[in-house]
């Protein structure tokens, strides 16, 4: 059985834009910049930096999911989490698949 | 069309700099999120999986070639080119900036539009029959009445903090396209022995983790009575209905667990006290505010000649007008479904470009006038039958032309959880794939009439247990599952669905509901009998024995 890792995620205030916690506190818009946490430490110290991000009105909504490392990055264990993490299933020129889609294309 | 007056346009414009206001003392951090979320709310906006959510009112599901522009201006201008009409009548638009949403309301505001109690625990938008005002089965059009509806409970007091959220339907036909009894409280336009005009009332009904068929509570209530008897109604429910449990505070709950004659009681008591007041609504007040949902001036004389020339001529076209074409009270007119369920499609949706064109379509061939139905359709009310041909023209053109309406790829599916923070389940790609199955032209008409609804979850967005085949979407372990519900219908028959038997995994489902319409198929006594009409007379069984086996 795959490890079980962490993230902490939140939508960003200002415009709703799905966000991971990173590293130094910083919040990026993909799964792939998210801080991987492994511990029970790391968790409560993502969770207590969230915290006070929500505090200073930079996020709303934060939630501690699950993930599993598959390759280089991580995977969401819940459809929910992976729905976010990319958009619509039905749609991939919506969300951030389609960021991914156009960055490709351009490369 | 109902015209805001001097009252409606400072309200209007007062919530929008009070909600400015707020969005910007939550931006700088004067506000924090508990405070603000119910504030948002009042004013439409939820935050979803992806982004926020806006979703405007579109009073009794009429409006504007202008309205619809705007629409089409907003979803490309703050959204990503598109938005969702959905079954309460309404539009949702899907990814929009909090820091926008005000800049977005003063838009709305120019055409008359507001996202105003779309959510809480207020009375929300009253949702009509679609045809109002044009079906030839009419006895009156329910729009005054909604309108009337919507005046008194705008901003109400009293009712601004119910113990959940209250729904009004309303229909003046005696064939219910609105599906009020599964409301709160259903209204249906009757005429008296005596030939006066009044409601028949509903009370009660709901969908969701609860679903329950309203109770006739009247039988008769006189035109001037409608917002006495509603408020008696709605005092009766403030006063009994439960604030402790959420799932158990509608009105639903209250009369299904008193009875219907115990409340009956009640609510007349209230009534009594009330109806000679300031409440009793005065005829020519009524009449007045008929007058802006008169019919416009259309020509008794048009012919259809050019039309039977088209039909016979045009296979296609007659093809679409036979299912999307519907009577009209005057002759020589129409009402015309515009079918927002391509083969394949996302239902509900329609992009920036496509509203626009059917604005322009209104408002060439349907009198500026556009309707929602709560079956994510839109509706042209009034169109000459002589027009048909190019209407349909015009419509191809921006791919809107899907001759399905009623037919099993007219399907209602919420958004589910591609969007829906609330969801267990995905809704619209299920959709998509009973379209494609079902996509084959031939193959939908011989099966006939039949209605699937598609939640993502138990509040019933999707309205699943009316749906004569309905399909909840569900979460087991960690995987999405779907139960299946026969029987269910939204009519003048109304009834709930009954769950068939153990759910089916998303990548068998479809082939679930291919298992019910081929049993169907064979069973039906004839080519007219319909699925629902079967699924009566035939009862559980050969449905279960196909699925499941005899075992
Ligand atoms: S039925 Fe559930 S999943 Fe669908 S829109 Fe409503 S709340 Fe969301």
């Amino acid at each position: 059985m795959k490890t079980i890792c962490k993230l902490v995620t939140a939508n960003r205030l200002a415009d709703g834009e799905v966000v991971w916690l990173g590293a130094h506190g910083a919040w990026v818009e993909t799964i792939d910049g998210a801080l991987v946490l492994e511990d029970a430490a790391a968790v409560e110290a993502a969770e207590a930096a969230a915290a006070r991000a929500v505090a200073a009105n930079e996020v709303v909504d934060v939630g501690t999911i699950d993930v599993t490392r598959q390759g280089s990055g991580v995977v969401p264990v819940r459809l929910r989490e992976r729905i976010r993490a990319a958009g619509p299933t039905f749609r991939t020129d919506l969300g951030k698949q389609a960021q991914a889609s156009r960055a490709s294309n351009a490369a | 069309m109902y015209r805001y007056d001097e009252f409606d346009q400072e309200f209007v414009d007062q919530r929008i700099a009070q909600f400015s206001d707020q969005v910007r003392r939550r931006l700088k951090g004067e506000l924090n999120e508990d405070q603000f979320k119910p504030l948002r709310l009042m004013n439409g906006v939820y935050l979803q999986l992806h982004a926020y959510m806006l979703r405007v009112c579109v009073p009794y599901g009429t409006l504007n070639s202008r309205q619809m522009r705007k629409l089409a201006h907003i979803a490309r201008t703050y959204d990503r080119g598109y938005g969702h009409f959905t079954t309460r009548q309404n539009i949702q638009f899907n990814w929009p900036k909090l820091s926008d949403v005000p800049a977005i309301l003063k838009e709305l505001a120019e055409v008359e539009m507001h996202a105003i109690q779309t959510s809480g625990n207020c009375i929300r938008n009253t949702t009509a029959d679609h045809l109002a005002g044009a079906a030839d089965d009419e006895i009156a059009d329910p729009r005054p009445y909604a309108e009337i509806i919507r005046q008194w409970s705008s901003l109400h007091p009293e009712f601004t903090f119910l113990p959940r959220k209250f729904k009004f339907a309303i229909t003046g036909a005696p064939h219910d396209r609105a599906a009020i009894q599964v409301h709160d409280i259903g209204m249906q336009i009757v005429r008296s022995e005596a030939g006066d005009l009044g409601f028949k009332v509903y009370v009660g009904g709901g969908q969701g983790r609860t679903p329950l068929v309203a109770k006739l509570v009247r039988d008769f209530l006189p035109e001037e009575d409608l917002i006495a008897y509603s408020e008696a109604i709605l005092r009766v429910y403030n006063r009994y209905g439960r604030r402790d449990n959420k799932y158990k505070a509608r009105i639903k709950i209250l009369v299904h667990e008193t009875g219907i004659d115990e409340l009956r009681g009640d609510i007349e008591a209230e009534f009594e006290k009330i109806r000679h007041g300031v409440l009793q609504l005065p005829a020519d007040e009524v009449r007045r505010i008929e007058t802006y949902f008169a019919l416009p001036p259309l020509d008794p004389a048009a012919t259809s000649a050019r039309f039977d020339a088209k039909s016979a001529g045009n296979p296609a076209f007659a093809a679409w007008a036979e299912r999307n074409v519907h009577p009209h009270k005057v002759t020589g007119h129409a009402s015309v479904t515009i079918s927002l369920k391509p083969i394949g499609g996302v239902p509900g949706d329609a992009s920036a470009e496509q509203m626009e064109a059917v604005a322009d379509i209104a408002e060439t061939f349907s009198f500026d006038e556009l309707r929602v139905s709560h079956e994510q359709n839109l509706i042209l009310p009034h169109v000459r039958l002589d027009d048909l041909d190019k209407v349909h023209d015009a419509l191809v053109a921006a791919d809107l032309a899907e001759g399905n309406a009623g037919l099993i790829t007219d399907i209602i599916a919420c958004p589910g959880l591609d969007y829906c923070a609330l969801a267990n389940a995905r809704s619209i790609p299920i959709a998509q794939e009973i379209s494609e199955r079902f996509g084959n032209a031939e193959r939908q008409r011989a099966i006939g009439d039949l209605k699937i609804k598609i939640s993502g979850c138990i509040n019933a967005c999707g309205h699943h247990h009316v749906g004569h085949i309905g399909i909840l979407g569900v979460e087991k372990k960690g995987e999405e599952l779907y139960q299946l519900t026969l029987g269910g219908s939204a009519d003048e028959t109304t009834s709930i669905g009954a769950i068939i038997g153990r759910g089916f995994a998303g990548d068998r489902i479809v082939d679930a509901v291919e298992t019910v319409v081929e049993t169907y198929l064979k069973l039906r006594a004839n080519d007219n009998e319909t699925f629902l009409a079967a699924y009566r007379r035939v009862g559980d069984a050969p449905f279960k024995e196909a699925l499941y086996g005899t075992a």
